[in-house]
């Protein structure tokens, strides 16, 4: 036993030991050239693991699509595009460590992802510092973009999306002057920033427009069963429910509000497109529900029919807003790297800010001083599980 | 008054349901518990390949519910019984923390070699029976809470008929009591270890396919926190004791309940948690359990 | 004593030795940011697997709710030096002390249980923490607690990291760290010895804890933000699978657990979907075939490959 111990710890003692040295050889062999080759490398820092892997993963997808559509027609500037995935585990901290690693030891030229906005910020700071563009299919919140303290916008961090205040303000105001509602409850997701911004910005909205909030709930991410929480909510008795949160949720809380009793309208953010949200919450359960969107797979743009036509032939199932951000994203990399005519980051960031008018899946992207995307919002409604197109917000 | 009434029996209904779900797993966790003494944390995952077993029956078999549900009972109860073979069987007599280490292990493993095998995105139950909607005044019953309730019910029954009046259950207590006894009366102890984790897996099986179809939602990850919700539902009853696991689970549904519907459910995780700790603290046996002194 | 201080002596001449030689190559950028970033992380992790070692390996009495405690360094020593504009060194400092007063309070009467009970009453406690974090909205509710400066360097969490392994080092070879050990070999025993079991756990468990709490403060400051996602039931596996990878009860098992694991996660970051399958099987095989960890509760030494000089039975007990 003693012999065995010893052999062991000498075996560990020697792995450590390379370890170390490899760790240092990754170090040294940093002086590598940015992106010899036929290839340009881009990082993929999404939610592989972890409680938000679902998103990640879509997100993966829709980037691997987007590439290799690009690849396809010849690539950028005559070179292919690598995708070099790293996992955040759905968690902030280790979405620094990827972006450090991506950086540092895979180097790559920009990095796409992650979507939860905490993570953005988190691994932001890195890529700012590196001067790496990174652009977030998902991340909603305005200091994703913005350093809070400064209010200065920063240089290399860009999203896909809207940010939290103009989709709350659009929900708030298609409830009151579209759907002329005046009660309304509020349902967050208490664990997720998205929710919880959407929800502020909409309650500001609402009340502005002489509306009243007589109900404010939340939930946890994964929790399953919403009937207490929405017995009390129907007690108060609203016109409408809010419920900025994501599909998988989503869905449950809309069966379950049909199975309590409640018959009214309920609505949503972005977070609610999914082919997934009629299977789970039922069709008819999904009727008066409304939600907003920066895109709809049942858009009738040419080159969104051709990106659900890909999708769904490689992994058999509708895209989801994740997959659609995501592939925008990567189609606005390649673009910035195609304006820049280089594979320089910082040639690319700024290559990326003067984009304007760029045509992606999710409808035209401009990007304004603080690197958000000036699009229009549409407001989708269910109708017998269907998604269909009820008017479009412009900012 | 008369809303806060309706109100209050509302969510006294939403509990009953919530805990019946509850139940449906601490049958099984605690029948473990009380025949092995190992907190077996892969339960709740158990539960999670059982609700997918019945997916895959369901869609792919195409067969009906009933022969889903019991085809998918046997596919976990066979899981259950590899797992045990495999992971448990070798540490009978380790350490009580090597055990659970195991357990813990072999519950990421499972919840992360099914998000490689059937990715992280949840899953939609097909229609298997539509739910029938009964209204009493104000108050809303579902027929599927009321076959949750009913399964719950009668798989308590089943089991305590089986623990307390067969030739296996007399062979379940008899190495519950005192392992090596058994062993020298003559039982055959791996096999009547195999029959209680069959057994315990064929229950979570179904309570996953029933939770999958009332919810109509299943991911790798849904066994989580049941499982250790059920847990404390075990703990809360008396751990070990059958009845026990089925009335921890109500009270401990009826509680969440309660506290999401006239406090925050923000809290209603952290409540759970502090019954558990209280119970453990002040009544480690549980409510139905008896106190027993260790002896040296 | 004289062995004892002879042994100290040289180990921190080598520490010495082993920080100029990382942070010349730090300093002359031949190891780059991503493997100092995992540096830091190994000094993080050590701390952590070493205080919960104190609690898991030495006192035997099994917690799992590590990551509650951290969180509640992170989040204190942030609130420090980001709202209320102090210093990094008293946030580290008030962090380590206020998580070590909720291990008190927590300890307290928790440890009243035993085993499998602990454990999961353990567990119970670290989610409640959390629960109650994303419920504050001072801190930042589920946000996280965002811009906080990095203030940890390799240099500070180096330091840091070698004061808490000397600390616990010497703890665990004062009276106190053998009333402790007692305690892991038989309780019932050691209560018959006339110990003070409840003090020694308690205490053990407290040192622990504001451990968690100063790895917190230095997490929290490297990573620019404290988020309560963070700080969940997975944190606190992957410290107790550092610690049970390397032999519970084994100082120098927990810090090569930890530096292990940091070193594997890092690698495996390419096959994400593959990291916790690997981590959940390396566990469950480690404890069927070597339920000890790497070393048991044997300390690594220059003995151990017969290069060390006559025993003196200090460093290599346990056995």
């Amino acid at each position: 036993m003693k012999r065995m111990t010893k052999l062991l710890s000498v075996l560990t003692a020697g792995a450590l030991f390379a370890g170390v040295l490899s760790g240092c050889g990754g170090g040294s062999g940093e002086k590598k050239a940015a992106s010899g080759g036929d290839t340009i490398k881009i990082g993929g820092l999404l939610e592989m693991t972890g409680g938000s892997a679902s998103f990640g993963i879509s997100s993966k997808n829709g980037v691997d699509l987007a590439f290799k559509d690009i690849n396809a027609k010849g690539g950028v500037n005559g070179k292919k595009l690598e995708l070099v995935v790293a996992d955040d585990k759905s968690e902030a901290s280790e979405a620094a460590n990827g972006m450090q690693k991506l950086i540092s030891q895979d180097k790559v030229v920009a990095i796409i992802g992650p979507n939860q906005s905490s993570a953005v910020i988190a691994s932001g700071a890195i890529a700012n510092s590196a001067k790496i563009a990174q652009i977030t299919p998902m991340g909603t919140n305005p200091d994703v973009t913005v350093d809070p303290s400064t209010k200065k916008t920063k240089e290399y961090s860009f999203r896909a999306c809207f940010i939290d205040p103009f989709q709350g303000t659009v929900m708030a105001n298609f409830a009151a002057k579209d759907l002329k509602v005046t009660k309304a409850a509020i349902l967050i997701d208490n664990s997720s920033d998205y929710s919880k911004g959407l929800a502020a910005f909409f309650k500001e909205t609402f009340v502005k427009l002489n509306g009243s909030i007589v109900a404010e709930e939340a939930f946890l991410q994964k929790d399953t069963d919403f009937k207490s929480t929405l017995t009390k909510i129907k007690a108060a008795n609203p016109d409408i429910i809010y419920v900025p949160a994501y599909y998988q949720e989503v869905g449950l809380i809309v069966k379950q509000a049909r199975e309590i009793g409640y018959e009214g309208v309920m609505v949503g953010g972005d977070g609610w497109d999914s082919s997934k949200l009629p299977e789970i919450a039922g069709k008819e359960a999904l009727n008066k529900t409304y939600f907003s969107s920066p895109y709809s797979p049942d858009d009738i743009s040419d080159i969104n029919k051709a990106f659900v036509t890909a999708y769904e032939k490689d992994y058999k199932s509708k895209p989801d807003v994740f997959a659609a951000l995501a592939y925008d994203s990567a189609l606005l990399v390649a673009k910035a790297i195609e304006d820049a005519k280089s594979t320089e980051p910082a040639k690319i960031a700024a290559a990326m800010a003067k984009i304007s008018g760029f045509k992606g899946v999710s409808g035209d992207v401009t990007f304004n001083e603080q690197h958000n995307p000036i699009k229009s919002a549409v407001i989708i409604e269910h109708v017998n599980g269907a998604q269909i197109f009820k008017t479009k917000v412009n900012p | 008054m008369e809303s806060f009434l309706s109100q209050f029996f509302q969510q006294l209904i939403n509990g009953i349901s919530l805990g019946s779900i509850y139940a449906l797993i601490a049958l099984g966790y605690t029948m473990i518990y009380g025949i092995i003494k190992l907190i077996n944390f892969a339960h709740g995952d158990i539960y999670m390949l059982g609700a997918y077993f019945g997916f895959f029956t369901t869609t792919q078999l195409r067969l009906s519910f009933i022969p889903a549900i019991i085809l998918a009972m046997v596919c976990a109860a066979l899981t259950g019984i590899i797992i045990e073979r495999v992971a448990y069987k070798p540490m009978r007599n380790a350490p009580r923390i090597a055990i659970l280490i195991t357990a813990i292990g072999v519950s990421f493993f499972l919840e992360y070699t099914m998000i490689l095998l059937v990715s992280p995105q949840p899953r939609t139950f097909p229609a298997v029976f539509t739910p029938v909607v009964y209204k009493i005044g104000s108050l809303v019953v579902n027929s599927q809470q009321i076959v949750i309730l009913a399964s719950a019910v009668i798989l308590m029954a089943v089991l305590t008929f089986i623990v307390n009046k067969t030739k296996v259950g007399k062979a379940m207590r008899a190495v519950s009591f005192d392992t090596d006894a058994a062993r020298l009366m003559g039982i055959n102890i791996d096999r009547v270890i195999s029959t209680t984790f069959a057994l315990g897996s064929a229950l979570a099986a179904a309570g996953g396919v029933l939770v999958g179809v009332y919810y109509n939602s299943i991911d790798p990850l849904m066994g989580m926190m049941p499982g250790l919700k059920a847990f404390v539902a075990a703990v809360l009853g008396g751990i070990g004791i059958i009845p026990g696991a089925m009335m921890g689970g109500l009270i401990l549904g009826v509680v969440e309940a309660m506290i999401s519907g006239f406090i925050s459910s923000t809290l209603r995780d952290a409540a759970a948690f502090g019954i558990l700790i209280l119970i453990l603290l002040y009544k480690p046996s549980g409510l139905l359990g008896k106190n027993i002194r260790e002896k040296v | 004593m004289n062995p004892l201080r002879k042994f100290d002596f040289q180990a921190i001449v080598a520490c010495i030795i082993t920080f100029a030689v990382f942070q010349t190559l730090i300093a002359t950028e031949l190891i780059g940011p991503f493997w100092e970033l995992n540096m830091v992380l190994i000094c993080i992790n050590v701390i952590l697997s070493v205080s919960l070692n104190l609690i898991n390996g030495y006192t035997g009495q099994f917690s799992i709710g590590h990551a509650g405690f951290m969180a509640v360094g992170a989040y204190i020593s942030a609130i420090i030096t980001v709202k209320l504009g102090m210093s990094f060194p008293l946030g580290i400092l008030v962090a380590t002390v206020a998580a070590g007063i909720l291990g008190f309070l927590i300890g307290l009467p928790t440890l009243r249980l035993n085993g499998d009970y602990l454990a999961i009453a353990t567990l119970g406690l670290g989610e409640i923490i959390r629960i109650c974090i994303l419920n504050i909205d001072y801190v930042g509710g589920a946000s996280g607690l965002m811009g906080i400066p990095r203030l940890t360097t390799f240099a500070s969490a180096f330091w840091i990291m070698i004061f808490v392994i000397f600390f616990i080092k010497n703890f665990k070879n004062s009276a106190h760290g053998r009333c402790c050990l007692s305690i892991r070999e038989n309780e019932i025993a050691a209560d018959t010895m006339g110990i003070n079991t409840t003090k020694y756990k308690v205490m053990a468990f407290t040192l622990g804890a504001s451990f968690a709490g100063t790895a917190g403060a230095l997490f929290s400051h490297y990573f620019f933000l404290a988020h309560p996602a963070t700080f969940t039931f997975m944190r606190s596996f992957d410290i107790l699978t550092m610690v049970v990878l390397g032999g519970l009860g084994s100082m120098t098992g927990a810090i090569t657990g930890a530096v292990l694991l940091t070193f594997i996660s890092a690698w495996l970051s390419d096959y994400p979907e593959w990291r916790m399958i690997i981590y959940a099987a390396t566990l469950i095989v480690l404890m069927l075939h070597r339920p000890q960890g790497l070393f048991g509760s044997t300390e690594l030494s220059l003995k151990m490959f017969g290069l060390g000089g006559k025993d003196d039975g200090r460093i290599a007990e346990g056995r």
